[in-house]
């Protein structure tokens, strides 16, 4: 898999979150993603950009085209350095929440995608990547 | 401050979200809707997303707070416009806004509000020059 093209973005605020899923749309809209598969990728990174920014206190997100065999497709690569999640399976299930939201996100964001991988350390931070292919 | 709009007609609320909101931004429009109701003592509230390209749990759960709101406060919400693939998308997320009803457009909306209060129209417009 070969990387055509990358750029970092920052989790900070609030309007972080925005500019974050504004690019994601206009990758998306590049690759010639359709709207349905914009859509679903969008509100995957908004999902996932927020958890970085409530719960692993800001991070940042990386775009990257990438090339697979016969295919393209989105990368997306969300870093905090939060707290971590001590138990990703829990963490998974739908409706399991330790904030105020409803605990859609980590799993919700997951069926949204074609590929996704999470790794974290308690006390070190959560990365979590997704693919979405076309 | 940046603002969504809510605009008075007659017994209901008309908002328009038309920009692609940021969370703090919909927490005050949360709060807006359900000071404005309070305040002009609105019997229904409809929000017209057509213009939203995504709705996420953060915005699903707004409008749900806000329909559950409202009707504490004796309003009722609906939600129209929503978009085809904005809807497929937040249903495969797990969201199907249980409590929040929802229309088509703005005209079956308005219907459905009009139902709801037993009006032939939004007769409380034209009060003040009808007899």
């Amino acid at each position: 898999m070969t990387v055509a093209k990358r750029e970092l973005l920052p989790l900070q605020t609030s309007s972080d979150v925005v500019v974050a899923r504004q690019k994601v749309r206009q990758w998306a809209i590049e690759l010639r993603f359709s709207l349905i598969d914009q859509t679903k990728l969008v509100t995957a990174a908004s999902e996932l950009a927020r958890n970085a920014l409530d719960h692993g206190q800001g991070g940042q997100m990386t775009i990257e085209v990438v090339n697979g065999a016969a295919r393209s497709g989105l990368r997306l690569t969300f870093e905090d350095h939060g707290p971590g999640i001590p138990d990703i399976e829990m963490a998974l299930k739908d409706g399991y929440t330790t904030g105020a939201g409803m605990g859609l996100g980590l799993g919700g964001s997951k069926r949204l995608v074609n590929d996704f991988f999470i790794e974290s350390e308690t006390g070190k931070g959560t990365k979590i990547t997704v693919v979405r292919w076309k | 401050m940046e603002r969504i709009p809510i605009l008075r007609m007659g017994p209901f609320l008309l908002i328009t979200i038309q920009v692609d909101m940021h969370d703090k931004l919909a927490m005050q429009l949360q709060d807006d809707v359900t000071e404005r109701i309070s305040d002009w003592g609105s019997s229904g509230v409809l929000i017209d997303i057509s213009s939203l390209e995504i709705v996420d749990s953060f915005i699903g759960r707004m409008l749900a707070n806000i329909a559950a709101m409202s009707r504490v406060l004796g309003a009722e919400t609906v939600v129209v416009g929503m978009q085809p693939a904005v809807a497929i998308t937040l249903v495969e997320l797990g969201m199907s806004l249980p409590g929040v009803r929802t229309a088509l457009n703005v005209e079956s909306g308005m219907e459905l509000l009009n139902a709801s209060f037993g009006r032939s129209q939004i007769g409380t417009m034209h009060d003040s020059s009808e007899a």
